[in-house]
């Protein structure tokens, strides 16, 4: 990702909207493709009925990510504990490894140190795979967002399916969210990418500008790099 | 490595007896509100240190505060005493603004390594003779210092994910037959809470070497508060540091240091809403630290955790009746709180005291099965060991140095707030290890639960037209140009400052955040190194870190 070229922010909501109607109308999109599917692939029929008992599962038992970052954590701790009790609604097992987990909340701010760790996690979970911003945090930076270090919103990191406003948000908005993903999963939606995402590339792959240049001595070309940018973002 | 022990002194020292000790040392005289400033060449640091410590009793640096001004760089270094809070003293190193370089007091105390690397990554000083001078909160191919003047926020930049490297792989080279692991814990990982980062090099199951790498959560706090007013806009970002439900504490440390930099008073019905609103955050606090502490030692994801919870969330009831909010409260104001206790006030106090009510049979049952078990037992008794004087060296406070037997306590060491008219003890514990640090937690929960009741036994007869919960504050608040003050609070983790420099306008000039976890998270190395690997994740549990204010 380069600098100069304006991030895609969409802010015009009928657009989102469409995208998201048109990812409803074509049934699937590409996330949620699997193995099983292309090998029942050669029959349609079937292909339709078991995608969408596929989804219900899915949808019905999600293994959650157990992940940590900020303040937003704590009242995720108490969304998957007594009282609220998220396992109720077949979403409270916590993975502690990412290649187990279906569903990565993310409950804090994301600052730059932390953005390619993050994109790391999110890139071993197996498809597919879903995401919960859980915060303003996650939604803009929230009151953090004039911060030098920090990065605006989870999604210039990952996609984001659903989020989750508040600061923090209480658990009964978090269980919220979460039924409100499933209901979407079991319906074989997800939400399309509105912001492109800042990638991990390596740093030879990166456009030469002064930054690049100076860093040249510090990082090898090969090295995972990602270019964080404060004042680009949205 | 070996720490420097100071030699035993008589305390109490006036302005003109520390001038006299560092005689021709002192090259200017500053006055900060809480203590006097002696300004001295930046190559004399650990020779003043070390005469102030060894004989004049100032064996706490609390903090290191670093800044630049238009002409110069300044690091300041607040001293106080583990035996007399009250005692404090700030040596004020001017460095030049061209060549910023200063001599490093990693010598005399351990402390200054991890807070001159800070002051180094977000200022720019460099110091001589520091054993590893790196970027601690930044990825280390930042450019530039966030909080120097010249910094330009819009400038890109690019942060590596790099495979971190086994730092003894070289000396093994000449020795083949030895081996030795490097393995990467965090910085997603369910035992380092939040986003720790901890390199650990292992013979065998042994820990050969540790070192913690933080930073995954550095937020700008102190960016941000100094981009704010002191009147409304810092107040709720205190709430973000420690956050596990600890936000009422660490609301008062940035209200105890801005009252007493504008010079405003408190009614004494707010210090007492204060103060149970406080102790009620502390406990929600160590009840967390109990839950996960039973969590990372043997796994109990459903009974300890699950009743560590079941009463954060009564504390958090009666705190949200208070104050509105369960987690980010808001609800100290300069001058008071923002609103009285709810209406109707006897169901407040009855929920308060149905709970309290209710805390001794918990206690009973944590008891039963923590203290008790013998797993735990195993795993924690003369594990993770931290002699008091190592605490000291490395500034460590709250239950860590409470449990090492240091009878150091800010609320009754250098009182504010209510504290002075209950009646609580400090809980001290002697085993200096993972065990007596959660002794520690669990007996101050009743200490806390003793200070609520008195609270409310107080507020329940407080005459109603007497009910004065804010003192009158203006609107703006502009304290004089350059006045400075260093305050600090015991918050759950320990001793929370604060130091804010104004610039005579509303928005302080410099806003330093001393970080209690920062402090205490420091010391893992020192327990770790030799230990088994599950120690060493006990150790950690031991410390109770929060990461939001390990890197603020
Ligand atoms: S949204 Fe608020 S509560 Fe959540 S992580 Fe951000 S600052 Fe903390």
């Amino acid at each position: 990702m380069s600098s100069d070229n304006q991030q895609p922010f969409v802010t015009d909501s009928s657009k989102v909207g469409t995208e998201t109607r048109e990812a409803r109308l074509s049934g699937q999109d590409n996330r949620f493709n699997s193995r099983l599917r292309e090998a029942f692939g050669s029959s349609p029929f079937i292909l339709t009925k078991f995608d969408k008992f596929m989804n219900w599962v899915r949808g019905s038992s999600m293994f959650m990510l157990q992940f940590g970052i900020a303040c937003c954590s704590i009242e995720m701790m108490h969304t998957y504990a007594v009282k609220h009790d998220l396992d109720r609604f077949g979403a409270g097992v916590p993975r502690a490894s990412p290649r187990q987990a279906d569903v990565i909340i993310i409950p804090g701010t994301i600052v730059s140190k932390f953005a390619p760790r993050m994109k790391r996690v999110y890139d071993q979970m197996p498809e597919p795979k879903f995401v919960i911003g859980m915060g303003s945090c996650t939604i803009s930076g929230g009151p953090f967002q004039e911060g030098y270090n920090v990065v605006k919103g989870a999604e210039e990191v990952i996609p984001v399916d659903i989020h989750v406003p508040g600061c923090p948000p209480r658990p009964e908005a978090l269980i919220y969210g979460v039924a409100k993903l499933q209901e979407r999963i079991a319906n074989g939606e997800s939400s399309p990418v509105t912001v492109k995402p800042y990638e991990l590339e390596e740093f030879g792959d990166l456009e030469r500008d002064e930054i690049v240049d100076q860093l040249a001595q510090e990082i090898d070309v090969e090295d995972l790099v990602m270019r964080y940018n404060w004042a680009d973002s949205p | 490595m070996s720490v420097e022990l100071p030699a035993d002194t008589d305390a109490v020292q006036t302005p003109e007896e520390i001038a006299d000790l560092l005689g021709d040392l002192v090259i200017g005289r500053e006055e900060h509100l809480n203590a006097p400033g002696f300004v001295i060449k930046p190559d004399t640091v650990v020779d003043a240190l070390r005469r102030l410590r060894d004989q004049a009793g100032f064996d706490h640096l609390s903090c290191v505060t670093a800044e630049e001004y238009e002409d110069r760089y300044e690091s300041i270094y607040h001293l106080t005493s583990y035996d007399d809070r009250t005692q404090e003293v700030s040596i004020v190193v001017p460095a030049d603004k061209e060549n910023p370089v200063s001599q490093s007091a990693n010598e005399v105390f351990r402390t200054a390594d991890w807070h001159e690397r800070e002051a180094y990554d977000l200022i720019g000083i460099e110091y001589d003779d520091h054993p590893d001078l790196r970027r601690i909160l930044l990825p280390e191919t930042w450019q530039g210092h966030p909080l120097g003047q010249s910094y330009d926020q819009d400038q890109p930049q690019v942060v590596p994910l790099r495979e971190h490297q086994n730092p003894l792989l070289e000396d093994q080279k000449a020795d083949n037959d030895s081996e030795t692991m490097y393995l990467n814990i965090g910085p997603h990982h369910p035992a380092t809470h939040g986003v720790l980062h901890i390199k650990t090099v292992l013979d065998g199951e042994q820990v050969v070497d540790l070192e913690p790498d933080i930073g995954y959560l550095h937020r700008c706090e102190e960016q941000m508060c100094q981009n704010s007013t002191y009147r409304y806009q810092i107040m709720p970002y205190p709430d973000r540091w420690d956050y596990i439900s600890a936000g009422l504490l660490n609301e008062w440390a940035y209200a105890r240091t801005a009252e007493e930099l504008a010079d405003i008073e408190v009614p004494e019905y707010a210090q007492i809403i204060r103060t149970m609103g406080a102790e009620l955050c502390r406990m929600a606090a160590h009840f967390l630290a109990l839950g996960t502490f039973a969590l990372d030692i043997y796994g109990d994801f459903t009974a300890l955790f699950m009743y560590s919870i079941r009463d954060r969330e009564k504390v958090q009831n009666i705190l949200e009746e208070l104050t509105g909010q369960r987690l980010m409260f808001n609800y100290f104001r300069l001058g008071g709180v923002v609103w009285d206790l709810p209406e109707p006030r006897e169901e407040f106090f009855e929920m308060t005291r149905d709970f309290l009510d209710d805390l001794p049979t918990a206690l009973e049952e944590y008891h039963d099965m923590m203290t008790s078990n013998e797993i735990l037992q195993v795993r924690t008794v003369d594990t993770g060991v931290l002699p008091p004087e190592v605490a000291k060296s490395y500034g460590a406070t709250g239950p860590v140095a409470r449990g090492s037997g240091i009878d150091y306590d800010v609320r009754r060491d250098d009182p504010y707030g209510y504290y002075e008219n209950l009646d609580w003890d400090v809980v001290t514990e002697d085993g200096c290890d993972n065990f007596s640090r959660l002794l520690v937690r669990m007996r101050e929960v009743e200490e806390s639960a003793k200070i609520v009741e008195q609270c409310i036994d107080l507020l329940e007869d407080w005459p109603e037209d007497e009910r004065n919960i804010q003192s009158n504050v203006p609107r703006t608040i502009k304290p004089d140009d350059d006045t400075e003050i260093y305050k600090a609070v015991e918050g759950a983790k320990g001793e929370l400052g604060i130091y804010i420099r104004s610039d005579g306008t509303e928005k302080p000039g410099r806003f330093k955040i001393r970080s209690p976890c920062f402090s205490n998270l420091q010391t893992l190395p020192e327990m770790s190194n030799g230990e088994y690997v599950p120690d060493a994740i006990a150790s950690l549990g031991s410390l109770d870190i929060v990461l939001g204010e390990v890197d603020r």
